[in-house]
């Protein structure tokens, strides 16, 4: 047979190598890292570092940045009171997903467990608003959100309670926060059911079936060993769902822009609105450096203080 | 015979907790779904019918929208060009990343724990953050309002996460085989070639498919890279669509509808290699 393995032994000695097996080998290496190093470096470190550069200046994007203000634009970034909003707004998603959106998606996958009839299907339609595009999700919102009770859903159902009048929604600058927070939950809860679903996979029966013998019930089981069990999942998708929240953007600048009145403005909506409304490239600049060294500082602090996730895949 | 007196009695508190189980998960799929069919529903109404009665089930369907929306050159162009990216993003991920993966998975150097490092360090950059450094750079580079900025954006942004998966993959194929095909005279570049992309493919399909979902939804780059209308993908074409004929609600449902469909499609095919790419490294628990 013509293999690999036989013209190998039969061309013995092979022709000369050009390069030394170990010469051969460094350059496979070389080669292999070449392509994702230049993109790497040119589409991700060089950018960052040129912002950091612009955002010690006043710029408006036309010729060459020659106003040099030093750093005028991170003062005025922490001064602004409309930043602080956004700030808040953030931690506040933040703090209802991982007290509403986790839990949620926890029980459901505990749910539907290991092996429950319809399991399958269950997964199959959770998951599917991950797969639905951001702007698809948003405008399907805004039509169950529209405040006019023959058009929008929810106030429809909402005017079928005697006495209850139509709100608002998304218009309303108390409310608006919690309706967008709603429209993230319906997206985002599957893909944490996923990795809770795969993290349950992987404790073993039997220490179910020990516990079950010993006379536990089904509440003990659950909080003396599948929650401690699914620890490391459960701290892969607090990361995940913190980072996620800080980089909102498409859902919140359809369906609302930020508003009413910055109600529900964040950081990205921000960073948008003076880089590519208003075209202040300088103070846009500084607004993303500022937002990369929070998502930096919590990343590191997280990685370092609680562990290393073991999924941190893209997204 | 007095058992099953007892029976439906007994049957009914061990059934109880599974009837609930299946009733909160039903009331979730609903939840689920009402967003997706109300604008199903809107999309095959006429424009009056949209207006007075929203609620009401499409019966029977008017296929005016989408037929308007389909027999014009518009959505046909968005749909290209979201396919072109979509294409060109996946292959370049694919091809890149399994060069990468493969180095940090069998190779022995020097600085291969700094290296990979530097490229984990990929994962706290991401797009929505850096999206107007990126831009700058775009508009140095005079590519702005071509489909190949989008691409090469999209591909240095997946690298991180999707090296990192195929890695673990990469990790888990048996260090014999590799032993195996060195002593029969393989180069490492054979080993990778015939070997492991081979044994790879699952893994490579897992990536392929979130790589694909993830530039088909993208909205943020062609935003801010694309002006030309003839180079809007869908997404972008969407939101346009949406600003245009905003009062329209049964047009702007109908196109949302058909740009949804490929999606929807593809994740029922494909939603397998999805769920694996995603729960990739997190099944360790």
């Amino acid at each position: 047979m013509d293999t690999a393995a036989n013209r190998g032994i039969a061309q013995k000695p092979r022709r000369t190598p050009l390069l030394t097996y170990k010469a051969q080998n460094n350059l496979t290496i070389f080669l292999f890292l070449l392509p994702a190093f230049v993109l790497f470096l040119m589409f991700i470190v060089y950018p960052i570092l040129q912002s950091v550069y612009y955002s010690f200046f006043s710029w408006k994007g036309f010729g060459p940045a020659t106003d040099f203000v030093g750093l005028d634009n991170f003062g005025q970034i922490l001064k602004d009171t409309i930043f602080h909003k956004a700030i808040l707004n953030g931690l506040l998603i933040i703090v209802l997903s991982l007290s509403i959106q986790l839990p949620m998606s926890l029980a459901l996958a505990i749910m539907v467990g290991r092996n429950l009839p319809g399991r399958a299907f269950f997964r199959m339609i959770f998951f599917m608003p991950y797969v639905i595009s951001e702007v698809i999700t948003a405008i399907a919102f805004m039509g169950l959100y529209n405040p006019d009770p023959t058009r929008g859903l929810f106030n429809a159902i909402l005017v079928l309670i005697p006495g209850a009048k139509a709100i608002g929604w998304l218009g309303d600058t108390n409310l608006v926060l919690p309706c967008l927070f709603v429209v993230l939950t319906w997206k985002y809860f599957g893909l944490h059911m996923l990795l809770f679903l795969a993290g349950l996979q992987s404790i073993p029966t039997e220490v179910e079936e020990a516990a079950r013998i010993d006379g536990a019930n089904t509440w003990q089981l659950l909080r003396y060993i599948t929650l401690p069990m699914l620890g490391n999942t459960i701290r892969t998708c607090v990361y995940l769902s913190t980072l996620g929240s800080l980089q909102q953007f498409i859902l919140v600048w359809i369906m609302t822009k930020g508003g009413p009145v910055n109600a529900s403005e964040v950081m990205s909506t921000y960073m948008y609105r003076y880089s590519f409304v208003r075209f202040w490239l300088g103070y846009g600049s500084a607004v993303a450096i500022v937002m990369l060294l929070i998502s930096l500082v919590f990343s590191i602090g997280y990685l370092r203080i609680v562990r290393q996730p073991e999924y941190l895949g893209a997204q | 015979m007095a058992d099953t007196e007892y029976r439906p009695k007994w049957n009914w508190r061990k059934y109880l907790p599974r009837i609930l189980q299946y009733a909160v998960l039903s009331l979730i799929v609903v939840v689920v779904f009402v967003p997706i069919v109300m604008m199903i529903f809107s999309g095959l109404k006429s424009r009056g019918e949209a207006y007075t009665n929203p609620y009401t089930l499409p019966i029977p369907p008017k296929w005016d929208n989408v037929i308007y929306i389909l027999t014009r050159p518009n959505f046909w162009t968005m749909l290209g060009n979201s396919l072109l990216v979509m294409a060109g993003t996946t292959i370049l991920v694919l091809l890149v990343t399994s060069l990468a993966a493969f180095v940090f998975a069998r190779m022995k150097f020097r600085s291969k724990d700094l290296m990979f490092n530097i490229i984990t360090l990929g994962l706290m950059f991401p797009i929505t953050i850096a999206i107007l450094p990126v831009y700058l750079l775009i508009r140095q580079m005079h590519l702005p309002d071509t489909l190949l900025a989008i691409v090469l954006i999209q591909t240095a942004f997946a690298l991180s996460g999707n090296i990192m998966i195929l890695r673990g993959f990469f990790l888990s194929i048996p260090v014999e085989l590799e032993d195996a095909s060195y002593i029969d005279g393989c180069t490492a570049f054979d080993f990778f070639w015939r070997i492991l992309l081979p044994m790879a493919r699952p893994a490579l399909a897992a990536v392929g498919a979130l790589v694909m979902i993830t530039s088909w939804n993208d909205l943020l780059v062609p935003l801010v890279i694309i002006n030309k209308e003839t180079l809007w993908t869908l997404p972008l074409g969407t939101m346009q669509f949406q600003g245009q004929y905003g009062m329209d609600i049964s047009l702007v449902n109908a196109f949302v509808t058909l740009s949804a469909l490929p999606t929807i499609i593809f994740y029922f095919f494909a939603e397998r290699q999805i769920v694996s790419g995603l729960t990739a490294g997190a099944v360790k628990g």
